[in-house]
C-alpha cells in the first residue's frame, strides 16, 4: 500500500491530467448532448407517437455496443476526440430524450388545463408549469446520461481520446499495477461523485416540488 | 466492399471461432452470476437488511466503467479468459440481483397466503408458487445483464480472452477498415440478436398478462 502512494504522488501530475482530460471529455460530450436533446424534445413533444417512435430509434443506437460504433465510425471520422464525442453524443440522446419527453407528458393533465384557462400561451406554459415540473425527471435523465458517459470515456481511450482510460491501458500494456489501480480508483471516485450529485440534485427538486 | 466479402471468404473459420468464443465467455459469466446472484435474490426478498445492503452494493457496482471493472482484475487474475469471466460476472449480477429480490418480493401476498391456507408446506410454496411467479420479472434483470456482457465481452478480447474484439483491435492497431467494419458489425449484430432473442423468450412467458 504504501509503494502504492509513492507511486501516485510521483506522478500524480499524469493521473491529475488525465482525470481534467475525462472531465472534459465527459463535459462537452454532455454540453453537446443537452442541446440536441432539448432541440429533439421540442420537435417531437406535439405528438406522443412521433416521440415514441424517434424514442425507439434512439434505443436501437443505444443498443449498440460502444467498441462496435467507435469501429464502424473510425473508417468514417478518424481515430481521436471527435469520434469519441460523436459515438457518446449518440448514445445519449436515447436516455436523455426518453427522460425529457416522459417527464413532459406526465405532468398531471388537470394543471395543464387550469393553466390554458388561465390564459397561459403554449410558451408560458411550458416554461412555467411543464418545465418546472418534469424538471427531477429531466435530471434524471442527465443523470443516467452523466453515468454512462463517464463510463464509456474510458473506452474511448481505445481510439486516442485520453482520459483516464488512457491510464488503465497504458497500465495494461506495462503490466503497472499502480497505474491500474490509481486509473480504476479514480474512475470509481468520479463515477461515483457525479452520480451523488446529481441524485441529490433530483432528491432537492422532488422535494421542493412537494412543498409547493 | 469487395475487402469485406473476400475477408468473409478467407477468415470464415476464424470468424466462426471467435464468435463461439464470444458466446462462450458471455455464458459462462451469466451462468456463473446467476448461480451466485440468484439464491442471495431470494434471500434478499425476506430479508429487508441483507436487501439493503446487497442492493446498494449492487447499485454502486453498477455505476463503475465496465472497462475498469475488466482491467483491474488483470493484476490480480492475469489475462486471459479466467479474469475475462471473473469481470463479466462481476457485471452481471447487480441487474439480476436488484431485480431477484424485487420481483419476489412482488409476488402477491394474497396468492402466497392462500396456498398456505391450502395446505401446501413452506418449500411447495417456493417451488409452485412463488418462484413460477417471480421468475418473468426475475428474468427481465437476466435480460439487461445479458446485453451487457455481451457488449462488454469485445472489450475483454484485450485482456486476452478472444471474442469477437480481436478483430476490432487488431483493425485499430493496423488501422484497417475491412476489419473495423467486420467486427463492428459483427458484434453489433451478436447484441442485437441476444437481445431480440431475449425479448422474445419474455414475451413468450408474459403472454399470460395479455390474455
Amino acid at each position: 500500500m504504501a509503494d502504492h502512494l509513492a507511486y501516485w504522488a510521483d506522478h500524480a501530475d499524469k493521473f491529475a491530467e488525465a482525470t481534467l482530460e475525462h472531465l472534459a471529455l465527459v463535459g462537452s460530450v454532455l454540453a453537446y448532448s443537452l442541446i440536441i436533446a432539448t432541440l429533439i424534445t421540442l420537435l417531437v413533444r406535439r405528438s406522443e407517437r412521433v416521440g415514441q417512435l424517434v424514442v425507439a430509434i434512439l434505443g436501437a443506437v443505444y443498443s449498440v455496443p460502444s467498441l462496435a460504433l467507435f469501429s464502424l465510425l473510425i473508417p468514417l471520422t478518424g481515430l481521436g476526440f471527435s469520434t469519441a464525442v460523436v459515438v457518446m453524443v449518440a448514445y445519449n440522446q436515447f436516455l436523455l430524450v426518453r427522460n425529457f419527453t416522459e417527464g413532459l407528458a406526465g405532468v398531471d393533465r388537470d394543471i395543464i388545463e387550469a393553466a390554458r384557462g388561465m390564459g397561459m400561451s403554449e410558451r408560458q406554459l411550458l416554461m412555467k408549469v411543464q418545465l418546472p415540473l418534469a424538471l427531477p425527471m429531466i435530471v434524471a435523465g442527465v443523470r443516467l446520461a452523466a453515468i454512462s458517459t463517464i463510463g464509456i470515456a474510458t473506452i474511448a481511450a481505445t481510439i486516442n481520446a485520453g482520459g483516464l482510460g488512457e491510464i488503465l491501458f497504458s497500465g495494461l500494456r506495462t503490466m503497472n499495477e499502480y497505474k491500474i489501480v490509481g486509473g480504476t480508483l479514480l474512475c470509481v471516485l468520479v463515477a461515483v461523485i457525479a452520480h451523488a450529485g446529481l441524485l441529490g440534485a433530483e432528491t432537492l427538486l422532488r422535494k421542493g416540488l412537494e412543498h409547493r | 466492399m469487395g475487402d469485406i466479402a473476400s475477408y468473409f471468404a478467407a477468415n470464415g473459420a476464424d470468424l466462426l471461432r471467435m464468435l463461439l468464443e464470444h458466446i462462450k465467455v458471455s455464458a459462462l459469466a451469466l451462468g456463473a452470476a446467476s448461480l451466485v446472484v440468484l439464491p442471495l435474490g431470494v434471500v434478499c426478498s425476506y430479508h429487508p437488511v441483507i436487501e439493503r445492503i446487497s442492493v446498494g452494493i449492487s447499485s454502486i457496482l453498477r455505476i463503475v466503467p465496465s472497462l475498469a471493472t475488466l482491467i483491474f482484475l488483470v493484476p490480480i487474475l492475469g489475462t486471459g479468459t479466467l479474469p475475462a469471466v471473473v469481470a463479466l460476472a462481476v457485471l452481471a449480477m447487480p441487474p439480476i440481483l436488484i431485480n431477484t429480490a424485487l420481483a419476489f418480493r412482488e409476488v402477491p401476498a394474497h396468492i402466497v397466503e392462500a396456498a398456505i391456507g391450502m395446505g401446501m408446506g413452506p418449500a411447495r410454496v417456493f417451488l409452485t408458487i412463488r418462484a413460477p411467479l417471480a421468475f418473468p420479472a426475475a428474468f427481465a434483470g437476466f435480460r439487461t445483464a445479458a446485453t451487457e456482457v455481451v457488449a462488454s465481452a469485445a472489450l475483454a478480447s484485450y485482456i486476452g480472452a478472444g471474442g469477437l474484439g480481436e478483430i476490432i483491435f487488431t483493425g485499430m492497431g493496423l488501422m484497417r477498415t475491412d476489419l473495423l467494419w467486420v467486427g463492428g458489425i459483427s458484434v453489433a449484430a451478436l447484441s442485437l440478436a441476444v437481445s431480440f432473442l431475449l425479448s422474445c423468450i419474455d414475451r413468450r412467458m408474459r403472454r399470460y398478462e395479455r390474455a
